[in-house]
């Protein structure tokens, strides 16, 4: 019988088997091409099965059936639509910069991949444990921006251009309060160690997780951490760089074929990076919220909670219609930033509020997290005041068109 | 509160989704080709050729009189008469259509061959899916592939074809009658002349037959 322990390693296990028959000098070089092939035959996976399960939800959110025709239940559309971008012609404007427009998607792509390797997605299962892993994540997923500007400017299109000027104008204001919402959980865990942050939460007292999403500045860095996260991977309502209707496809306008896929991959390979790392830091990583519920394997609780930031990914992208551009730098820097400066105020006061302070364990507990809870949610209340002013829906009157 | 609205509009999404899975009638969505909506009573695409019975040669009504091919808007009918004749429905001898081909790549289904008809020959079929891999010769409908019966346009047309069967049997009963009153009244002069010394024999055949065209002719259409 195969018991708990041996099911959560059963990977590392494989990996440490398929290693140990490989020459000596080589070891090392075979366990990273298996890192490496495993984070990218999974998440690719991952990919073909989300775009399928988005496009069902977005339709039963719609009131429709969504694609059903190829396969059991529409199961094999993820195929269909490889075939399709394989088999279309890919187009490259006369005028465009050659080198650079077949450049832009492979970095895209190449770069989206790399942050993978600091995520843990189970217990002992990361490809590299580095001591600075969410510092080196915001640094590689800080590239994306570059791969991003290099297919607006060399497509020689001004859509393409306008859509990567406000890609670059996005990702740059929300990546101030993406990584400041991170930095409470880096204040508290004392460390940058993605592996370290986790430990840290899959401790249990009476039963439940020390998961960060249950303190008062953990929820509120989760949430404003998934906005912030939204605007980064470009995602409704946050998809002005590809507005359609505006200004067609953005940066990728003069993309077709392959090309094209890439970027759809690497958009979402990026979507599931960074819900990765929000399950790292908020919904501790691969441990469960638990203990009696310990026993499921380490990597199937990782790969839940994915799936589940993934729905809620789709879900939001079924409520809400883009924003426009003012409201997105409004939002960003009237909004987040105050917002995520405050939740560190409020992880530092959690911090000093220890048993010694506050009391013994229940009550002290509780005041604490009051305490806390009330730090964040009495700026919240004012600055939503502050900027609903002025805001009401009236019937707009036109001075100059009628 | 800042996000109120946005909440709402989370649980407005989450009961459509939720609720597509468990109420049948939130989906709007008609899955083509395994369902169907009835098609309305008055829908047409493309005329087909009537014919009434069993044999499509035989009971074909068209005439070949060719007010259609001339009126035809975009002249997609071509029709070649025949050398014979053959009854039609109320008995009368009638050319027929040698060749009549309807080019539908060309049609578009405007009716006015229907409209001026005075044979109820040619109606408007209901069926739309016709699409061919030849765009030559099987997008052009000979006489066999536009002959269909009676039967076939009381169902796509009920209405329709109530109406214009009640018109024609009650033609067919007049044409019958005045046959009949012909033949009577022909009877009754050959058996007057019979009775009476005879003055012009060869009139007596000779004058009910044309008598009999004349009123078929002028029976309303």
């Amino acid at each position: 019988m195969i018991s708990a322990r041996s099911a959560d390693q059963v990977f590392v296990a494989l990996d440490h088997w398929i290693v140990g028959h490989v020459p000596a000098p080589f070891q090392t070089l075979a366990s990273i091409v298996i890192a490496v092939a495993m984070i990218i035959v999974v998440f690719a996976a991952l990919f073909a099965l989300t775009t399928v399960f988005e496009r069902k939800g977005l339709g039963r959110m719609q009131n429709r059936y969504g694609p059903n025709r190829v396969g059991p239940w529409g199961t094999f559309q993820p195929l269909a639509d490889a075939v399709k971008s394989l088999t279309k012609e890919d187009v490259v404007p006369h005028r465009a910069d050659h080198v650079v427009h077949y450049l832009a998607p492979l970095v895209l792509v190449g770069v989206v991949f790399l942050s993978y390797a600091v995520l843990p997605v189970g217990r002992n299962m990361i490809a590299v444990d580095l001591d600075t892993g969410v510092l080196y994540f915001f640094a590689v997923g800080a590239a994306t921006e570059l791969a991003v500007f290099m297919a607006g400017w060399s497509s020689h299109n001004k859509y393409s251009l306008l859509g990567a000027m406000r890609a670059i104008a996005q990702m740059i204001s929300y990546e101030i309060p993406l990584i400041l919402s991170s930095v409470a959980v880096i204040m508290i865990a004392g460390t940058l160690s993605t592996v370290k942050i986790v430990e840290e939460q899959a401790r249990y007292t009476a039963g439940i997780a020390h998961w960060n999403v249950i303190t008062p500045w953990g929820l509120a860095g989760f949430i404003l951490f998934m906005i912030a996260a939204t605007a980064e991977t470009n995602r409704s309502p946050f998809d002005l760089p590809e507005g359609e209707s505006e200004i067609i496809a953005g940066y990728f306008i003069e993309y077709s074929g392959f090309k094209f896929a890439l970027f759809f991959l690497a958009e979402y390979i990026e979507m599931f990076a960074v819900s990765g790392l929000a399950i790292t830091l908020f919904l501790g990583g691969w441990s469960s919220p638990v203990s009696f519920l310990a026993w499921i394997p380490s990597w199937l609780w990782f790969f839940g909670k994915l799936l589940a930031m993934i729905f809620g990914f789709i879900w939001v992208r079924g409520t809400m219609p883009r924003l426009r551009m003012d409201q997105l730098m409004n939002f960003a820097w009237k909004f987040m930033l105050p917002m995520t400066l405050i939740v560190i105020l409020s992880a530092g006061i959690w911090r000093f509020l220890s048993p010694a302070v506050v009391g013994p364990r229940p009550l002290g507990g509780v005041i604490r997290w009051l305490v806390c809870a009330l730090v964040i949610f009495a700026p919240y209340i004012l600055l939503a005041r502050k900027l609903e002013r002025g805001h009401s829906m009236e019937k707009r009157t036109y001075r100059f068109a009628e | 509160m800042l996000g109120e609205g946005i909440i709402q509009g989370l649980v407005e999404t989450a009961r459509n989704f939720f609720g597509s899975y468990v109420e049948k009638d939130r989906l709007t969505t008609v899955q083509y080709p395994e369902e169907r909506l009835p098609l309305p009573e008055a829908s047409r695409v493309f005329p087909f050729l009537l014919y009434d019975g069993k044999d499509p040669d035989a009971g074909l009504r068209c005439v070949a009189c060719q007010i259609c091919e001339k009126e035809c808007p975009p002249r997609c009918i071509h029709i070649e008469k025949s050398k014979d004749k053959k009854p039609d429905f109320v008995g009368k001898m009638q050319v027929y259509p040698a060749v009549f081909d309807i080019d539908v790549s060309v049609c578009m289904s405007c009716q006015i061959c229907v409209e001026v008809c005075p044979f109820d020959a040619i109606r408007m079929d209901k069926v739309f899916e016709l699409s061919t891999d030849n765009r030559f010769r099987k997008l052009l409908y000979t006489k066999k592939e536009l002959s269909k019966p009676n039967e076939y346009y009381q169902k796509i047309h009920p209405l329709e074809a109530a109406e214009t069967d009640e018109r024609r049997a009650k033609e067919a009963e007049e044409a019958k009658a005045k046959a009949a009153a012909a033949e009577a009244a022909a009877k009754a002069k050959a058996a007057a002349a019979a009775a009476t010394p005879p003055v012009g024999e060869a009139s007596g055949n000779g004058a009910a037959a044309p008598a009999k065209l004349a009123e078929t002719k002028g029976s309303p259409q």
